[in-house]
C-alpha cells in the first residue's frame, strides 16, 4: 500500500497489529488536542486578564483536582499502550519463517522451509516499465501468504539497516550478528510496500521492501515453482 | 489449518526457551545441537535432524556456511 498524495493519518491497516496502534494512535490523538486546547484556552485568559485571583494564596481543591485529573488521563494512555506493546510481541506458532538480510543496499530474502528459494531485492529505476510507485518498486518482491502467522527474522550482513512495513505494522532494526524476529500476518491480499528504516549509507534512501500478500494456494504454488 | 496450509513445509516451532524477539541463541544453540547431536549418537541418528532443520529454518545462509567453513579448518570457536 502506497501513501497516497494530501493522506492526513497513518496508512490503511492491513494487519491486526497494525489495527490496535492505529487505535491507539487515534485515541492518544484525541487526548493530546483536548489537552492542548485546555491549557491553551487556560492560558489565553490568564494573559487577557491581570486581575485573575488576584488575591489567591492557596487553594486545596483545585490542586487536588488538577493532580488526580492527569493521574487518570495518563492511565487512560498508559493502559491502551501497554497492550498494543504485548499483542505485538505475543508468542505465536508460525506457519512459514521467512528470513531477511539488509545489505548496503538491497534486501535479500530467504525461504528455507522451501530448498533453493532465496533471492536479491533491487530498487528499480524510475526508468523501468515497471515502475510504478516511485523509489518503491523491486525488481523481486516478498511474497507472503495472506491470513497465516509468518515469522520474519531480520538481520543484517554489514551495517545497521532496519526492514519495516507501515501498513502491517511491522518494524525491526537488521543488527549484524543479531536475529530479529517479527511476527507478520496480513489480514489481506495485496501489495505493500516499506524501505529501510536507519540510515545505512549512501544509498539508504534507495532500498525499498515491496511485499505481496497473496492467497495460501497461490503461493504454494509459487514456493513449488521457485524451489 | 486450511487445507492449503497442510501442504507447507515444516518450520521450526515457537520455543519457549527463547520467547523474545531477540533470536540468535536459538539459531545458535540449534547449530551447535546439531552436531553435539550427531558426534554423540552418530550421523545416522535421526532425532538429531530436528535440530538440523531448525537451525537450517532461523539461521541466515551465510552464517551456516561461514560456521561450516570453521569447522572444517578447526576454528569454530565453540566446543562440539
Amino acid at each position: 500500500m502506497v501513501p497516497t498524495w494530501s493522506s492526513f493519518g497513518l496508512q490503511n491497516s492491513a494487519s491486526p497489529s497494525m489495527e490496535q496502534l492505529t487505535f491507539f494512535h487515534d485515541f492518544t490523538m484525541v487526548v493530546i488536542t483536548l489537552i492542548t486546547v485546555t491549557v491553551g484556552l487556560n492560558m489565553f485568559l490568564i494573559c487577557s486578564c491581570l486581575l485573575t485571583n488576584r488575591l489567591l494564596l492557596q487553594e486545596q481543591v483545585v490542586e487536588i483536582v488538577w493532580t488526580v485529573i492527569p493521574v487518570f488521563i495518563l492511565l487512560s494512555i498508559a493502559l491502551p499502550s501497554l497492550k498494543a506493546l504485548y499483542l505485538l510481541d505475543d508468542p505465536f506458532t508460525p506457519s512459514l519463517t521467512i528470513k531477511a538480510v539488509g545489505h548496503q543496499w538491497y534486501w535479500s530474502y530467504e525461504y528455507s522451509d522451501f530448498p533453493g528459494i532465496e533471492f536479491d531485492s533491487y530498487m528499480l529505476p524510475e526508468s523501468d516499465s515497471l515502475s510504478i510507485a516511485r523509489l518503491l518498486e523491486t525488481d523481486n518482491s516478498l511474497i507472503v501468504p495472506s491470513f497465516s502467522q509468518i515469522r520474519v527474522l531480520i538481520t543484517g550482513s554489514d551495517v545497521i539497516h532496519s526492514w519495516a512495513v507501515p501498513s502491517l505494522g511491522v518494524k525491526a532494526d537488521a543488527v549484524p550478528g543479531r536475529l530479529n524476529q517479527v511476527m507478520l500476518y496480513v489480514n489481506r491480499s495485496g501489495v505493500f510496500y516499506g524501505q529501510c528504516s536507519e540510515i545505512c549509507g549512501a544509498n539508504h534512501s534507495f532500498m525499498p521492501i515491496k511485499l505481496e500478500a497473496v492467497p495460501m494456494a497461490y503461493f504454494i504454488k509459487w514456493a513449488l515453482k521457485s524451489s | 489449518m486450511s487445507s492449503a496450509e497442510s501442504q507447507l513445509p515444516w518450520t521450526a516451532p515457537f520455543d519457549a526457551r527463547y520467547p523474545n524477539m531477540n533470536q540468535t541463541k536459538h539459531c545458535y544453540k540449534s547449530y551447535i545441537d546439531f552436531h553435539r547431536c550427531q558426534k554423540l549418537r552418530g550421523e545416522d541418528y535421526e532425532p538429531c535432524q530436528y535440530f538440523k532443520k531448525t537451525y537450517t529454518s532461523l539461521c541466515p545462509n551465510e552464517w551456516v556456511s561461514k560456521w561450516d567453513t570453521q569447522r572444517a579448518e578447526g576454528t569454530y570457536p565453540c566446543k562440539i
